[in-house]
């Protein structure tokens, strides 16, 4: 099974709202608490006091810089932006994790695309990970078992807890909302329309993974210096500037009664 | 990638070992004489010890039994199949030629198809992969085929140097095969230039629109599996040198000795020349197998702020 | 396919649910604990709870690490080394109980020997009354070293201010501006505010010297130079005058615009609000054009004019005063542009937005309600613009004034406690009158007496503050005196160095809770450490005699005590999150919340921990304080549960306001409920009761919210707020400082007073900045708040600190250029007071004069169950070795405060420094400290974590 399904049946995955997330982390620890006494092995970590310490995650937000041509120089509300990158496994249509596998414990589910790795059979060769370009799967060092994204299958499904927590740890906990979960293979899914809507785009398409998680870019922005006139276009030319000239608007404002001013209507 | 030993043992020592049991196979010495019986001996060592190591850097090697039921898709299980196969041809032809001092023809041929097949599925772990750039072409599978022939090559010339008083035209075939692949290997070495393909950081991260992108702060403040894994790094003087010194010891030495000894063929010097040719083959081997790892560069590494395509 | 393994997808997650609310942070989110074998699982976010609402932030989640960290303290101890050394013994309780009454009792005949103060504690109600039952007057939280600049000025201003007083309308807001925010205490809220801006698509505007965290997804960066936001704020101010873009009936009505101010220069009148002979306020009939009092019924005021009053002197509204001033060249875009490193046209372009967002995108609610005069309205009218701030503008010496001109701009526009603008959270808005004032003294000046009133308050004029008749502070932190005169928070950041200096006086012991001072939250570490250490030379004793400390963890500040009280952690005690302290209601609702043992409090083999309060009360019942003990001595609580319960603060007030009454069914008001605390436990740990629409903007001036506050007890009586936009308090200070009212400043401080307390919002130069060489040191530099760590405590989280295991400095771009460095470099960085050494990382997304670093990463080696060689430890470093409590000298002798001369704010923020490359080789920060043992622990830490292996199957 290590080849891939012909076609699923759903294509469950997330979509990431960089134009929204914060860079708070909150996911990636909740990702790790959730999994970490879940499906399959602990996430182990090591040396979790000492000098070099180092675990297992399954979700972890790099944070970029951009800087566009002359965006160096800062003064005022120059255009270099930051951008906070969540990343787990986007569960590929055309995985090559799965494929590459020679044990046959990575798979991916023909009934909702999801790409799981069975422990029982994982050797911890590390060939899934070197094929994933996203950085998606980590080896945990104490199992010796490679550790990826679940997309959460033991809660999703999981009749035990309450119909609406059935969703990804990640996206239930993400503070900001900039997490959704759905399924990308229904066009009229609330993640398929979110992604129509904003652009929603695939990391590194040229490797040709067809990932099934979507990111929206950040937003264009608009600089503030064109608001000028739409919002002062009503401005009193005659009398603007000095204290004398506002004081003559004010007298004359409330003794019409005009747009700001309600007064003296009793 | 981090060049871990217990796979570059396993490819230079499996590599030289198809390639000496290849020549062999094709009949390359005669099963009479010492050299054949111990040239399979030597072949079966080297690619026995070799798949051994290869499980040392299993995180989980109780489960990998599992390696060999995945041939139809992954070239690691192919492999694995393969090297499993590729010993029954390899066992049979070394009985035959130890204890009975026959060679059979036809099984030679299969055998080293197979012991060919093993050396390319082996490349094809690598070659298949298409997040490494400078793994990802052909000319991986043609160096990592073409040096097992040269190191079966430079192992037979000695051995026969060794055994049988002279290695006839085999220095010439050994020097050829060398320089060939070598060849091919200077040419897969270019291709450093193209760092990481087709993907950037600014297609990793689908911001490349809105200028130029850089990594501001790491997910974790320190090392993880990926960065050690994939984000390994040599400096690129040090790597340089490494290359010269692979190219020193895997090429210009063994072939210069080789070549002496050619001329000095049955003295003692030869001998000694086509013996330290091995030795400094392997060295070189060792040392170009570090560096097919060292050198290369894993998309990943796009995510944890490799900009520029030469960064090392 | 049928080769797929087959799946348990139906595994449930724990054995029990326990409900309670976090406290890995101050923002007290409510959580659900899944209990596994009797092993913390699973925490997640409660849906129900009005805080989160299912929510929860990185640090939440990691509370399983904190609660199993190998830094949780086990058992009281006893110092038995130096100072600083980290050797101690074990004691049982019962002797650190004995030990502690010993050091305290004598102190109950000179009780200003105590020094009684809490870090971001959340029993602020609670461990005040302990310390005015035990008479000291040195009692405060940390609030004066955090963001007091805010609260103050907001509650002058308008009755509340942001956080816990108030957030922005998030869901109906369209244009939000933010002021120098990292993450600050709300932080949750603001988190899925913001996501809510977003999804409906309104305008986010951040200006903040760096742009990560929130203010990377912001709309509009305004990358601003630090401490010149008055200067922003003002300007567009300017813009708003000048177009005429303000709200002129919601200033008649709710805010002191028509207010008449007298003008009479040079007496004691000058500046202040004339009043009729009942003491109110005077403004003029528009009709008549004549001064009636501002509570007469049917008149409108005028907003401009002259008049004559009956003492001749003339006044002039309010709104006149400020249109002069604010219309002036000086505040305009193009002035200040420089200063700010903000273009004009950025500014002009700033205020249009505002502009338009309040008055053209108007939103109106249909809903009926009352104001205070009983005046009908048929619709809620907002202006959704909205504002949030914290320290930013709050930690630096100019910070009071420039919240308040931030306050003053809301009032201008119209949008405090308007739909889609700030909406105050009850109990807020509280006016300045309903607030206390300071008190020191003992009531009846007796010796061994509880203190007459509240230790801190809200001063109204230099006739308030606390200073004896020669001028000596009556407090250790000299929080109201003319160093600060309206320090309502107190002055925690001056405690050590004071006490150390003897200045005002000595103290015997020093008591503290739950604040690392030893630290990240001291200016001038190493200075401190080096004061807690001090020996008077001629008795050989410490010159701060006794510490007491309680903490949680092997902090760096445990090695310091003389006596350790080990507290539990949140998930083992009882807390009341209270409406009498810090409460964390919505702008909607009064909520409440309580905190229970989800886990027992165990530590085998060891004494064990125990909760704070419950350990304070104890004490007070040692000590036989009041308020504790019964007419035989006997104790009234039996512990912190049974206080919260059952204690009363007015009749039928207590600490928790749900399910009161015996029936467990008032609200607000009632008898204590025996059963309240499982009531609550039932009802997820918290308690909600949603205000009635009609109640729930205007509550400044909302007769049904005001009625509804007084119901459920935040108030005896209906206590409108009328906006301060001219602050009379201020101006008496003021006038005191010029020499026309008593009592009057000390020489050395009149310039000061009379410069910095103007009544309209001003600006001035931050006094770090003003003290120094500015070629020498031409830099700033800050510290920000790292998301995924709470201070120093969350080093000790095995997943968090993953995250932030060191911390470089961040340098522009072109800082980096001039002083070639490059990623990875260390380099020497200097203020007037000291040195550290760093590494570095490039930056191009900042204010081009600005270094930054996440705060309190650094730690010193040994402290937090953390390898000496851990790299918080060898990378990483504290901005704090570089900010001094004082000034740079200023050759008068005078120890000057680092503070903001109205409330005492630490300015943390007024940093200047230098920048050097450092010499190659070196990679350990500087300054390095000898690495610290555990207290009383050597047991080895873990060198794997596999938290939860033995659930996996
Ligand atoms: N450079 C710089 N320095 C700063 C600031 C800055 O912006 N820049 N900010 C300042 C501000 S605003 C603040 S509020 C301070 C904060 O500084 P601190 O208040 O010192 O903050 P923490 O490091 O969290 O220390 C609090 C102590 O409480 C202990 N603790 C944790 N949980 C419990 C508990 O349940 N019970 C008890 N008893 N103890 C517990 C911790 O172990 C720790 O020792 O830092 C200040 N320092
Ligand atoms: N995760 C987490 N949350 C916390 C805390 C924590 O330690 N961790 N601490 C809590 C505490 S005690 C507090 S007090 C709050 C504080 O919460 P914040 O007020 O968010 O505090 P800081 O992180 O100090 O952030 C100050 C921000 O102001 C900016 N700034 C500095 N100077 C200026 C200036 O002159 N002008 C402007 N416009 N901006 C400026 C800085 O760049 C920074 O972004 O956070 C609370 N919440
Ligand atoms: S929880 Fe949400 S906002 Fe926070 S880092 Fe993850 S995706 Fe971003
Ligand atoms: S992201 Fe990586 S691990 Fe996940 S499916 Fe794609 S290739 Fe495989
Ligand atoms: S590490 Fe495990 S899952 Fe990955 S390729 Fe190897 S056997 Fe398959
Ligand atoms: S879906 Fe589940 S496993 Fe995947 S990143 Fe989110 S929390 Fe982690
Ligand atoms: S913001 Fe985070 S740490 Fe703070 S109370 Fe909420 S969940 Fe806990
Ligand atoms: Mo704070």
């Amino acid at each position: 099974m290590t080849t891939l399904p012909l076609a699923t049946n759903k294509k469950l995955g997330l979509v990431i709202d960089l134009d929204t997330c914060v860079g708070c982390h909150a996911c990636v620890i909740a990702c790790k608490e959730w999994n970490t006494g879940g499906y399959g092995n602990a996430l182990s970590d090591q040396q979790p006091y000492g000098a070099e310490p180092e675990g297992s995650f399954l979700n972890r937000i790099h944070t970029f810089e951009i800087v566009p041509e002359g965006g160096e120089v800062i003064d005022q509300s120059a255009d270099s932006r930051v951008v906070h990158f969540p990343k787990s496994c986007l569960h590929c249509e055309d995985a090559p994790c799965v494929t590459v596998c020679p044990t046959g414990a990575s798979y991916k589910r023909a009934e909702d695309g999801i790409v799981l790795v069975d422990e029982d059979k994982c050797m911890g060769c590390g060939l899934c990970a070197w094929s994933c370009a996203y950085g998606a799967r980590e080896m945990d060092i104490s199992a010796g078992v490679m550790k990826k994204c679940t997309l959460c299958v033991d809660r999703i499904y999981n009749e035990t807890i309450p119909e609406v927590d059935r969703i990804p740890s990640c996206v239930r906990t993400c503070p900001a909302g900039a997490r959704h979960f759905g399924d990308l293979g229904d066009p009229q899914s609330d993640v398929s329309i979110l992604v129509a809507e904003r652009g929603g785009f695939d990391l590194m398409p040229e490797q040709g993974n067809k990932p099934t998680n979507k990111y929206l870019p950040p937003r264009e922005r608009k600089p503030l210096s064109d608001a000028v006139n739409a919002g002062f276009e009503t401005a009193n030319a005659d009398n603007v500037g000095d204290a004398t000239g506002f004081f003559g608007w004010i007298d004359k404002t409330l003794s019409k009664g005009s747009s700001n001013s309600k007064v003296g209507e009793k | 990638m981090h060049p871990a030993y217990s796979v570059i043992f396993f490819t230079t020592l499996t590599g030289a070992g198809y390639g000496l049991a290849a020549l062999l196979g094709f009949g390359l010495a005669d099963p009479a004489m010492l050299s054949a019986k111990l040239g399979y001996f030597l072949a079966l060592g080297l690619i026995t010890i070799g798949l051994l190591s290869s499980t040392l850097h299993l995180g989980n090697p109780k489960n990998a039994i599992w390696a060999f039921s995945q041939w139809r898709s992954s070239w690691l299980s192919r492999e694995g199949v393969l090297a499993i196969v590729t010993f029954v041809p390899v066992t049979v032809l070394a009985f035959t030629n130890i204890f009975m001092g026959l060679h059979i023809g036809w099984l030679g041929w299969v055998s080293a198809i197979l012991c060919m097949m093993t050396v390319y599925s082996t490349s094809m772990i690598y070659a298949s992969i298409r997040t490494i750039n400078l793994w990802n072409t052909w000319l991986t599978s043609a160096s990592y085929l073409l040096f097992s022939v040269a190191g079966g090559a430079v192992i037979l010339t000695a051995l026969l140097a060794l055994f049988e008083g002279g290695s006839g035209d085999m220095p010439k075939i050994a020097i050829i095969a060398l320089v060939v692949a070598w060849v091919a290997k200077w040419f897969w070495n270019k291709r450093q230039s193209e760092g990481y393909g087709g993907s950037t950081m600014a297609s990793a991260t689908g911001l490349g629109h809105l200028g130029k992108v850089k990594l501001l702060e790491r997910p974790h403040a320190m090392e993880n599996y990926l960065t050690r894994e994939m984000g390994f790094r040599v400096a690129r003087k040090h790597a340089a040198k490494l290359w010269n010194i692979a190219v020193l010891m895997g090429l210009l030495v063994p072939a210069v000795m080789l070549a002496i000894a050619f001329g000095l063929q049955g003295s003692t010097t030869a001998i000694l020349l086509s013996v330290v040719a091995v030795f400094a083959h392997m060295i070189g081997m060792l040392v170009e197998r570090w560096l097919f790892f060292a050198t290369a560069k894993h998309a990943v590494s796009l995510y944890y702020g490799d900009t520029a395509l030469d960064v090392r | 396919m049928s080769a797929e393994p087959i799946l348990n997808l139906d595994e449930p997650v724990g054995d029990e649910v326990r409900q309670t609310t976090c406290y890995m942070c101050a923002c007290r989110c409510g959580i659900n604990v899944h209990m596994r074998d009797g092993k913390v699982r699973y925490i997640e976010g409660n849906r129900d709870h009005p805080i989160n609402k299912g929510i929860l932030c990185a640090k939440g989640s990691a509370g399983i690490m904190q609660h199993y960290s190998p830094a949780r303290l086990k058992a009281p101890m006893l110092r038995t080394g130096p100072r600083g050394s980290g050797e101690y013994k074990e004691i049982t309780w019962e002797e650190a109980m004995e030990k502690a009454v010993s050091w305290l009792k004598p102190l109950r005949e000179s009780p200003k020997k105590l020094a009684f103060f809490t870090g971001r504690d959340q029993s602020q109600s609670f461990t005040s009354l302990w310390a005015k039952q035990f008479g000291t007057p040195n009692y405060a939280a940390h609030g004066g070293f955090c963001s007091v600049n805010m609260a103050a000025a907001g509650i002058y201003t308008i009755g509340g201010a942001f956080w816990e007083f108030g957030s922005p309308d998030w869901d109906r807001t369209k244009l939000f501006v933010m002021f120098g925010v990292a993450e600050d205490h709300d932080s949750n809220p603001i988190k899925a505010g913001l996501g809510k801006i977003k999804k409906n698509g309104a305008r986010f505007v951040s200006v903040n010297p760096i742009r990560t965290g929130y203010s990377a997804i912001a709309d509009d960066w305004l990358g601003i130079r630090p401490g010149t936001d008055g200067l922003l704020i003002m300007a567009l101010i300017h813009e708003l005058f000048k177009n005429r873009k303000i709200d002129l009936d919601y200033l008649i009505r709710y805010s002191n615009a028509p207010w008449l101010v007298i003008d009479a220069p040079d007496t004691e009148n000058h500046g202040l609000f004339a009043r009729d002979k009942d003491g109110n306020e005077l403004v003029i009939d528009s009709k008549t054009g004549k001064t009636v009092s501002r509570h007469k019924k049917g008149v409108t005021a005028a907003l401009t004019g002259k008049i004559k009053l009956k003492d001749g002197a003339t006044a002039r509204p309010t709104l006149e005063l400020m249109a002069e001033e604010y219309l002036k060249e000086e505040h305009s875009p193009d002035a200040i542009a420089e200063t700010t490193g903000i273009d004009a046209k950025t500014i002009k372009g700033l205020a249009a937005e505002i502009a338009r967002v309040a008055f053209e995108e108007e939103i109106v609610i249909e809903q009926p309600w009352t104001d205070m005069k009983g005046e009908k309205h048929d619709r809620f009218i907002g202006r959704p613009v909205s504002f949030h701030a914290m320290r930013g503008i709050s930690a630096h010496s100019n910070g009071f004034q420039t919240c308040r001109a931030l306050h003053v701009l809301q009032v201008l526009i119209g949008s405090v406690d308007v739909p889609g603008g700030f909406r105050n959270k009850p109990p807020y808005p509280k006016p300045v009158s309903a607030h206390p004032r300071p008190h020191t003294l003992m009531h009846p000046f007796l010796p061994g007496q509880p203190l007459a009133g509240p230790h801190l308050g809200y001063p109204t004029g230099p006739e308030d503050l606390l200073q004896d008749v020669d001028g000596v502070a009556c407090r250790i932190d000299k929080a109201f005196t003319w160093e600060a005169p309206m320090a309502v928070h107190g002055q925690m950041h001056m405690v050590i160095a004071n006490a150390h200096a003897g200045d005002p006086y000595k103290i015997d012991t020093l008591f503290l809770y739950m604040a690392n001072m030893a630290w990240n939250s001291s200016m001038n570490t190493r200075g401190t450490i080096e004061m807690l250490e001090d020996k008077d030379p001629e008795t050989g004793e410490y010159k701060i005699p006794h510490i007491i400390y309680s903490d949680a963890y092997s902090s760096e500040m445990v090695a310091y005590a003389d006596l350790i009280l080990p507290d539990t952690t949140y998930l083992e005690r009882y807390d009341c999150i209270s409406l009498l302290d810090r409460p964390i209601s919505e702008p909607d609702a009064v909520c409440d919340s309580i905190r229970w043992p989800v886990v027992e409090p165990e530590r085998e083999g060891h004494e064990g921990v125990r909760g704070f309060q419950s350990v304070l009360l104890d004490l007070g019942v040692r000590l036989k304080l009041e308020e504790f003990v019964d007419l035989d001595g006997k104790a009234i609580y039996k512990d912190y549960a049974d206080y919260m319960t059952n204690h009363l603060r007015r009749p039928g007030v207590g600490p928790l306001a749900g399910f009161r009454g015996k029936d467990g069914k008032s609200e607000g008001r009632g008898d204590p409920n025996p059963d309240q605390i499982e009531a609550y436990k039932k009802n997820g740990s918290f308690w909600k009761k949603k205000i009635p629409m009609e109640a729930q903007f205007f509550k400044h001036a909302n007769k049904a919210y005001q009625d509804f506050a007084v119901e459920m007890g935040f108030f005896d009586e209906p206590s409108p707020v009328v906006f301060q936009l001219y602050s009379e308090e201020l101006q008496k200070f003021r006038l005191a400082g010029m020499g026309l009212r008593e009592p009057q400043p000390p020489e050395h401080l009149r310039q000061q007073v009379t410069d910095c307390f103007t009544p309209l919002p001003s600006w001035y130069e931050p006094f770090e900045e003003a003290g120094v060489d500015n070629s020498e040191y031409p830099l700033h530099a800050l510290t920000q708040r790292p998301m995924a760590m709470y201070h120093s405590w969350g080093s000790q989280n095995a997943w968090l600190r993953q995250i932030h295991t060191k911390n470089p400095l961040y340098v522009p771009g072109a800082v980096c250029d001039e002083h070639d460095l490059k990623d990875g470099d260390w380099a020497w960085v200097s203020s007037w007071h000291g040195k550290i050494k760093v590494e570095i990382a490039r930056m191009e997304a900042v204010n081009n004069k600005t270094l930054w670093t996440w705060n309190a990463i650094g730690k010193r080696g040994g402290a937090w169950a953390l390898d000496a060689k851990a790299p918080e430890a060898t990378k990483g470093f504290l901005l704090n070795h570089l900010i001094s409590e004082l000034l740079p000298p200023k050759g008068d002798g005078r120890r000057w405060s680092n503070s903001d001369p109205i409330t005492g704010q630490a300015s943390w923020f007024d940093l200047r420094i230098k920048i050097e490359k450092a010499e190659e080789g070196g990679t350990v920060s500087e300054p390095h400290f000898e690495p610290q043992k555990r207290p009383g622990n050597n047991e080895k830490t873990p060198i794997v974590l596999r938290f939860g292996q033995e659930w996996t199957k």
